[in-house]
Formats: C-alpha cells, sequence, structure tokens
C-alpha cells in the first residue's frame, strides 16, 4: 500500500503539468471517482422522481377506482382514455415502479453513489483501482436507465408482468401484449445494468483490499466501508444468476427453448413446450433477488451507522459485532431466497428448511437495533438532518424487520403470501429505510460532493418529519388490509364487494402518499438551490473522524494535495477522555480524526 | 366516513406542517448566532421534542390500527388447520408487538432524552460484550422457540395423510378462470393434459383414459363439510395461486405440473352466514353500497349489484394479465347430503362428449 503512494503521487504532478481537463473529460466522460458518484447520484434521482410519480398514479387508482383523473389522460394517453386507467397499464406501473426503485435508485443510486464517493476518500487512496472500469459502469448504467424509460413509450406498453417477471407471463406476448417489445426492452436494459453492477462491485472489492493507506487495518475501517465492500462481493455472487435467468428468458422467448415452459394452452392453441418449470425461475431470480434485498440495505445500514456515531459523539456500539452482523447478514441472505417461494410448489422440506436460515437471519439485525440503540445512549446527540433520517432508518428497519419473522414462517406465510401484508412489509424494511439510507448520505456528505457547500437544514428538517408521519401513516395500516386477505397487484378491488370496507383505508393511504410524495419536492428544491447558493461550511462540519474530511473544498484528481494522510487509529474516537479523565484526549475538542497519532496521555485500544 | 378519515389525516399533516413552519421561522431568527446549517442547541431541542411525539404518533396509530381496523380480520377459520394457524399468528403478533413497542420506545426516548446540548459530554462506551451475548441469545432463543412451533404447524398443513374417504378435487386454472373437477363414482381423476383440450373438452381430460369418464367438471367450488379435500392444482396458462383466505390456504398453480395442497372445511356456508362476525361485516357493506348506489344513480348511472349474502371465495393472487383482480371463483361449503344431491345434478365428462 505504501509502496504505491509516491508513485501515483508522481503520476499526479504529472498529470497536472502536461493535461488540461476538458469539458467532457471533467463531467462526462470523467474517471474520477467522486464526478462519478454525482452522475450516479442525479440519474438515480431523476429514475427515483419517475419512480415515485408512477407510485402515486396508481395509488389513485386505488384509492378512487371509479373516478376519472385527467392527469391519467396526460401522462398515460392512449392508456387511459378520458381518464380512466387501463388495467394492463396499472400493470405496467407497478412493474416498472418496483424495477426502478429496486435496481436504478436503491441499488445503483444509492450504493453507486456513495461507494464511488466514499470508498477512496475513507480508506485514503487517490481514486478507484481503475477509474477506467469505473467511468464504463456508470456509462452502462446511465444506457440501462435509457433503455428502460424508452420501454415506456412502446406500443404494447411497458414490461407488466411484475418486477419478478414470473415465466410463463413475461415469456408469451400472448397472454399480455406487454410481454412483447416491453419485456424484451426490459430485459437488455436489466442484462446492461448487471453488467454495469459488476464492473463497480469489482473495482469496489479490489480498491478496498488493496488500495488502504497506510495504517488503515481492516479493523480501522469505517463501517460505511465495511458494508459497502459486503454489499459488492454479495452483488459479485448473486447477480450473475439473475443474468443466467434472463439469458435463459431470452431463449424461451426468441429461440424456442423450454427451460421455463412446458404445457400451456394459450390463444387457442397449444404451444409445443415441453418440460420446462417456471419454478426453475423463481429459484434462479430469488436467488438473486433476495440477496438483492441486503445490497439495498447494508450500504444504508453502513451510512447510518457512520451518521449516527458521529451526530452521536460517540463511538458506534460494538464495533466488531457490527463487523460480525454484517457478514453474517451477507452469509445468510444468500441462503434464504426460497421463502419467497413457500407455496410456490417446491417441496414443503425445503420449505422448513428456509423458515431455519431465514429466521437466523432475524438475529443479526436484531443485533445491529441493540447496537444502535445503545449508541444513541447517553450521548449528546446531534440532530443534524442526516442524524434524524439515521434515526429514521432505525426506526422502519424494526418495525418492517419484525413483520419479517411472520413472513418468514412458513407457516403464516400461508395466508398473507402475495397480499398488502406483504407489501407493507418490504417497503418499510426495504424501501422506506434505505430511501432514508440515501437521504442521510446526502445531507452528511453533500458538503464532500459540492464543494463545502450546504443543504439548508431546516428544509431538511421539514423534509424529515412530513416524510417520516407519512411513511408510516401508507405503510402501517396497510398490513391491516393485508391481513384482511386482499390480494396485492389487483387493479381494483371492486370486483369483490366483500372488500367495499376496506375503500376507506384505500384512500387514507393515497392520501398520505400524496403528502409524502409532495414534500420530496422541498428536497429536490433544496438540493438543487444548495448546488448553486447552498451557504459553504467549515471543512469538517460534522466534526467527524474519517480522512474525507482532511480533503479540501475544492476537488482535485487524487483527492489530497499532498501525501495522503496516514492513519492511527479506528474511526470511531468520538469524546474519548484522556488518561486522568479530566479532559477530552485533545483538550477542548471531542473528536480525534484517524490521521491524528496516538497522544501520550490516551490509553490504547485494539484497533 | 371516508371524507371524515381524510380530514383526519389532512389535518394532522397541516399541523406538522404548521409546527414545521413555525420551527423554520424560529431558527431563522436565531440565526444571528450563526451555526451555519450545523444543528445548534436549538435544532436539538426540538427535534427532541419532536421525536417524544413522534414514538407518541407510532404508538397511537399501532393503537388505533388494532383497535378499528380489527374489523378488518378474517373471521375464525373455517377449517381445521386453520385454528392451529391463526393461534400461531396471534403467539407471533403480540410477541412483535411486544418487542416493537419496546425498541421503539427505548429509540425515540434516548433520542429524547440524550439530545446535544452545549457542554454535555458523551459517554465514550465502545464495547460489551456481556451486553453483545445477551441481545444475541435472547432472540436466539425466542427465535428457536418460533421456529420449531412453526415447523410443526408447517409439517402438519403439508405434510398431510390422505384419508381414506378424502375428497380429491382438481382445481384448474385458466386465465381468468376457475374449474372444479371432482373425480366422480371411482374417486380416481382421469388423465389430463392442455393437448387433450378440443370443444366441449375444456380441461383437458384424456377421453382414452376409463377413469376420466365419470369426472365432474364445475364452475364453482362444493365441498362437504367435515371432510377432508386433497386439492390437486393445475394451469392451462401462466402461473396462477389459488387462495382461500377463510381456510388459511393458498398454494400456486403452475403449468407443467400439479401441486396440491389439502384441508378439512369445518364452517358451512349456512352456518358462517349466522355468525355475528359475518352479519356485522354484512350490515357495514350493505350500508356502503346503499350510499355509494344513490350517488351513482344521482348522477344517472347504474346501481350496484345487491350484495347479500356471503359466500366463501377462491382468489387468483398471482399476477396473470389483464383481469387478474377479476378471476374468482364461489366455494360453498354444505352437508355430505347437500353435496351429493348437487353433485348428482352435474354433468359427468362423459356425457358432456355424448351431448357434443
Amino acid at each position: 500500500m505504501s509502496a504505491h503512494a509516491p508513485a501515483i503521487d508522481h503520476a499526479h504532478e504529472e498529470h497536472g503539468h502536461h493535461h488540461k481537463q476538458t469539458f467532457i473529460s471533467t463531467y462526462i466522460f470523467s474517471t474520477d471517482h467522486k464526478m462519478i458518484s454525482k452522475q450516479y447520484l442525479i440519474t438515480g434521482l431523476i429514475m427515483g422522481f419517475i419512480g415515485i410519480s408512477m407510485s402515486l398514479l396508481f395509488r389513485l387508482q386505488l384509492a378512487w377506482p371509479e373516478e376519472k383523473f385527467t392527469i391519467f389522460e396526460m401522462l398515460l394517453g392512449k392508456w387511459a382514455e378520458n381518464g380512466v386507467m387501463d388495467p394492463s397499464i396499472y400493470l405496467s406501473l407497478v412493474t416498472i415502479h418496483g424495477t426502478i426503485m429496486v435496481f436504478f435508485v436503491l441499488t445503483a443510486g444509492l450504493s453507486g453513489t456513495f461507494s464511488n464517493l466514499l470508498i477512496p476518500l475513507q480508506i485514503g487512496a487517490r481514486d478507484m483501482a481503475s477509474g477506467f472500469l469505473n467511468m464504463v459502469s456508470y456509462w452502462l448504467f446511465f444506457l440501462s436507465s435509457v433503455i428502460m424509460v424508452c420501454s415506456l413509450f412502446v406500443e404494447s406498453g411497458p414490461a407488466a408482468a411484475g418486477w419478478t417477471i414470473y415465466p410463463p407471463l413475461s415469456a408469451l406476448p400472448e397472454s399480455i401484449p406487454a410481454s412483447g417489445m416491453g419485456m424484451t426492452l426490459w430485459l437488455v436494459s436489466l442484462a446492461i445494468f448487471i453488467a454495469s453492477s459488476l464492473l463497480g462491485s469489482l473495482n469496489y472489492i479490489v480498491t478496498v483490499i488493496n488500495l488502504r493507506t497506510k495504517g488503515m487495518s481492516m479493523t480501522r475501517l469505517p463501517l460505511t466501508i465495511w458494508a459497502f465492500f459486503v454489499t459488492a462481493i454479495i452483488g459479485v455472487v448473486s447477480f450473475p444468476v439473475l443474468l443466467s435467468a434472463a439469458l435463459l428468458l431470452i431463449m424461451d422467448r426468441s429461440f424456442g427453448t423450454s427451460f421455463f415452459l412446458s404445457d400451456i394452452y394459450i390463444g387457442g392453441e397449444v404451444l409445443h413446450n415441453s418440460g420446462g418449470s417456471p419454478v426453475l425461475f423463481e429459484h434462479l431470480f430469488w436467488f438473486l433477488g433476495h440477496p438483492e434485498v441486503y445490497i439495498v440495505l447494508l450500504p444504508a445500514l453502513g451510512i447510518s451507522s457512520e451518521v449516527i456515531a458521529t451526530n452521536a459523539r460517540k463511538p458506534i456500539f460494538g464495533y466488531r459485532a457490527m463487523v460480525a452482523s454484517i457478514l453474517a447478514i451477507a452469509f445468510l441472505s444468500t441462503i434464504v431466497w426460497g421463502h419467497h417461494m413457500f407455496v410456490s410448489g417446491m417441496n414443503p422440506f425445503l420449505g422448513s428448511v428456509f423458515t431455519f436460515t431465514t429466521l437466523l437471519i432475524a438475529i443479526p439485525s436484531a443485533v445491529k437495533a441493540f447496537n444502535y440503540i445503545t449508541t444513541l445512549w447517553k450521548g449528546n446527540l446531534q440532530f443534524n438532518p442526516a442524524m434524524l433520517f439515521s434515526i429514521g432508518l432505525v426506526s422502519t428497519f424494526i418495525t418492517g424487520g419484525l413483520t419479517g419473522i411472520i413472513l418468514g414462517d412458513s407457516t403464516l406465510d400461508i395466508n398473507v403470501h402475495d397480499t398488502y401484508f406483504v407489501v407493507a412489509h418490504f417497503h418499510l424494511v426495504m424501501g422506506i429505510s434505505a430511501l432514508y439510507g440515501l437521504f442521510a448520505g446526502v445531507y452528511h456528505w453533500f458538503p464532500k460532493m459540492f464543494q463545502g457547500r450546504m443543504l439548508n437544514k431546516n428544509l431538511g428538517y421539514v423534509h424529515f418529519w412530513v416524510t417520516a408521519i407519512g411513511s408510516y401513516a401508507i405503510f402501517f395500516p396497510m398490513h391491516f388490509i393485508g391481513m384482511a386477505g386482499l390480494p396485492r397487484r389487483y387493479y381494483t378491488n371492486t370486483a369483490f364487494p366483500y372488500f367495499d370496507d376496506l375503500a376507506d383505508v384505500n384512500i387514507m393511504i393515497t392520501v398520505a402518499a400524496l403528502i409524502t410524495g409532495a414534500v420530496q419536492l422541498v428536497f429536490v428544491y433544496n438540493f438543487i438551490h444548495s448546488i448553486f447558493y447552498g451557504k459553504k461550511g467549515p471543512k469538517n462540519p460534522w466534526k467527524s473522524n474519517t480522512l474525507e474530511w482532511t480533503t479540501e473544498h475544492k476537488h482535485i484528481h487524487g483527492n489530497w494535495e499532498g501525501a495522503i494522510p496516514e492513519v492511527y487509529r479506528w474511526s470511531y474516537d468520538y469524546s474519548k477522555l484522556n488518561e486522568d479523565e479530566t479532559d477530552y484526549v485533545i483538550a477542548g475538542q471531542d473528536y480525534i480524526p484517524q490521521n491524528i497519532p496516538l497522544q501520550e496521555n490516551e490509553e490504547e485500544m485494539n484497533h | 366516513m371516508t371524507v371524515f378519515l381524510v380530514l383526519i389525516v389532512i389535518i394532522l399533516f397541516a399541523a406538522s406542517v404548521w409546527q414545521m413552519s413555525k420551527i423554520y421561522k424560529l431558527s431563522q431568527i436565531k440565526s444571528e448566532v450563526d451555526s451555519g446549517e450545523v444543528a445548534n442547541n436549538k435544532d436539538n431541542r426540538i427535534n427532541a421534542k419532536l421525536m417524544l411525539m413522534f414514538v407518541i404518533f407510532l404508538y397511537f396509530i399501532s393503537f388505533y390500527c388494532f383497535w378499528y381496523y380489527s374489523r378488518f380480520y378474517l373471521p375464525e377459520a373455517s377449517s381445521e388447520h386453520g385454528g392451529k394457524y391463526d393461534t400461531l399468528m396471534f403467539v407471533s403478533i403480540a410477541l412483535i408487538m411486544f418487542v416493537q413497542i419496546i425498541t421503539q420506545g427505548l429509540l425515540h426516548i434516548f433520542a429524547y432524552k440524550y439530545h446535544g446540548k452545549k457542554g454535555r459530554k458523551a459517554l465514550f462506551y465502545a464495547d460489551n460484550d456481556k451486553l453483545e451475548f445477551i441481545w444475541t441469545i435472547i432472540p436466539v432463543v425466542v427465535l428457536a422457540g418460533l421456529i420449531i412451533y412453526g415447523l410443526f404447524t408447517w409439517s402438519d398443513i403439508m405434510n398431510f395423510e390422505k384419508d381414506e374417504d378424502a375428497l380429491v378435487v382438481e382445481l384448474y386454472a385458466q386465465r381468468f378462470n376457475w374449474r372444479a373437477r371432482y373425480a366422480g363414482d371411482d374417486n380416481t381423476l382421469g388423465n389430463a393434459n392442455v393437448r387433450f383440450i378440443e370443444g366441449a373438452n375444456t380441461v383437458g381430460i384424456d377421453a382414452s383414459d376409463d377413469d376420466g369418464m365419470d369426472d365432474i367438471v364445475t364452475q364453482e367450488l362444493h365441498l362437504p363439510v367435515g371432510r377432508q379435500v386433497v386439492f390437486k392444482l393445475r394451469s392451462q396458462d401462466v402461473l396462477h395461486s389459488a387462495y382461500m383466505p377463510h381456510f388459511r390456504a393458498q398454494m400456486n398453480v403452475v403449468p407443467g405440473m400439479i401441486t396440491q395442497f389439502s384441508f378439512t372445511p369445518t364452517v358451512t356456508t349456512e352456518e358462517i352466514r349466522g355468525t355475528e362476525y359475518i352479519q356485522d361485516k354484512m350490515r357495514r357493506i350493505k350500508e356502503i353500497r346503499t350510499t355509494r348506489s344513490k350517488e351513482l344513480v344521482a348522477a344517472g348511472d347504474v346501481a350496484l349489484d345487491d350484495y347479500d349474502q356471503f359466500d366463501y371465495y377462491l382468489l387468483c393472487n398471482k399476477i396473470c394479465g389483464a383481469s387478474h383482480y377479476n378471476m374468482q371463483m364461489k366455494i360453498v361449503v354444505e352437508t355430505q347430503e347437500e353435496f351429493e344431491a348437487w353433485l348428482k345434478d352435474q354433468k359427468t365428462f362423459k356425457s358432456t362428449l355424448a351431448q357434443q
């Protein structure tokens, strides 16, 4: 590690002298990790805007199924003539909402943004191991986003088989027209997305292993880096399996194979396919699909660990337990996929095994939750917006995680499987929690991304509190309509008089969703406004220990003007007292950045 | 009711937005002592109070939902294993709500109590193996209990033993219809495959298989009370899922394979209609529908269909196409005699073929 540093320093100097950065190499085809992280963030936020808007559209439909809405006609055109939403576009909206939020916003937008920004800065590296691959990774992500957005304008409609795209529905355009061109584009987009994700993940892994600065042992890494590192490993293990599923599906669709199709009579004729099994697809899909939940969630947990420790002015409680639980969650996440398939027709014995592994995952999750709570205990909590979002994350992570105990139990899953109970559960535990993680990250590291400018805190408070109340108002009551036996993905419930009395709840949920959606505009305004006019803060506004705050406001290629800082301690020396316990180790300052050598009046810890 | 609920929500939100704007203004004045965009004492104090209010809100919304929305719960299970299911569900929910109340309380109350103050010193407290051990071992023990309890129930439900007099019924799914096929006098379902579908033979029974000749295909699912039913599920096109919420039963229907599920119905349609729970529910729905019908008629539309009698139903619960939301079948649970009388009136496969 240390041997590399001078060489890179040298290269950097030369670089500065001989190449003028052009507009294109700075802002578009940049290989600088800080610029790439901004590109990821902004692309992710735009996709998020599209995804959330879609959910508001179908919430309107669910609350007032018989009303006509001009906005439907404006946005959906021929799919909503006279303002009445077509059932097939409803399914498309649900499908694309899920796809965009899971992959494009919470995978690329969250992990892509902060892995890129923080890995080199927090481990003390000049850049990613391969800046070029990093650039390719972003542009593949951009390309897949563009293809996904284009698929919205296909004549036969965007993909509509649910974000899980179970065949035969997704394989046969005879079943829904959307499974024609729309599904083709969906698959192409996802294939490119997977390539992007793999390039990114490999880069993160290599960088964390090889480019840590002198003194930065693995046990001194901030938890953010641990989370990104492990997330990248899960990505590398599981995303290729999704690619294989997508490829086999493409073959079934276009080349007449029968991996997933068998004994099908549709559109008045029998198809030739024989011997395939849709259950095989479910296995392949969920082998990625479940780890994907943790790909989304772990970075958020990493971010909140860092933000909570910094703002509590306390070390994160149980650092080693936190790392161990990240590793345990990562390992277990790859052997629990079958809990999505308890009633798929697979052998009940497998159901038992998956129940066992699934409930095991509650243990490291519980450890994490308790450690967060203990970190707050006897702290000196600074309620910056990022801190609020992190506490909100712990809250929704607990609420959503607990209902996972119901769904992970094969017996109980029988009657709530594919009902609104599931929708409520995963939105709280991965959707809202991960979004909170994303927001916490943006509020906390905005100054690092945009040359010291800070987001307005008061707008941040408004954003947080309305979102926090709104999200619970949306998703808490949703558990109950699920327990009433209301299936998800129904265009309208009016075909069942039995569900008539649930209409009020649906209206309440939609109203809450509209308000919560609207308040995100406050964030958008704050974000854009602060990029240009935000107040400049000090170099280390949150008084944080990690290395990124030792860099200057101005972005330079290579991050540090002079030599790379060395590291002498872990990143959680907040409020550490000197040996006599008369004052902090550094008098009058309750934090000791990682690059400060061990002081004489200080007891050494094992980090 | 709707209006009332919406109003409450809007008022609550308005109140919170108003509070926000107040905070906003207050902190604007304060900005003479400029802390920039970093939280100062005042921010910490206000947000700490909001944390406290938030956990009260959380308790309130939980209490409200459990109290007011309990009327949406499904009625007591109408199947033998359903009772066990309901008990396990009750135990699990009680447990998670207990944990929920404690942890959310601790989280928010700590947030309130230890909010930042100038001069406050945080405690440097990095590790405690004993504590870590305690909160690893407690979930381990509790979850082990839940897992064992759950797995016994699961095994009872899924690894059923077929009674001698069990009724074998095939549930046949096609977009967007359900059919039931009874095995007839021989109690053996004839072979079937989509490749035999032709004309009146809509579920693809093999006409060369004698077992199939007395099979009976129906549009309604009738089940005799107190007798085990073994369902064989078959789909002709895409994935479906047979969801019978009142019997706590669900199984996916997969083209290319036959899945199965079994339960014993314990409450007849007649009996459940008489229960207080269903009568209350029907009364409420009737009120809602009458009001709605009046509005519709006033607007020049057709009134809603009557919904006077409760029936069990089977829903499709796996996305299967545009009309997925309306793929359902009526279930009737009746006495053995009524069931036999009804079955006698249905056409066998043989007579269907003969008529063709």
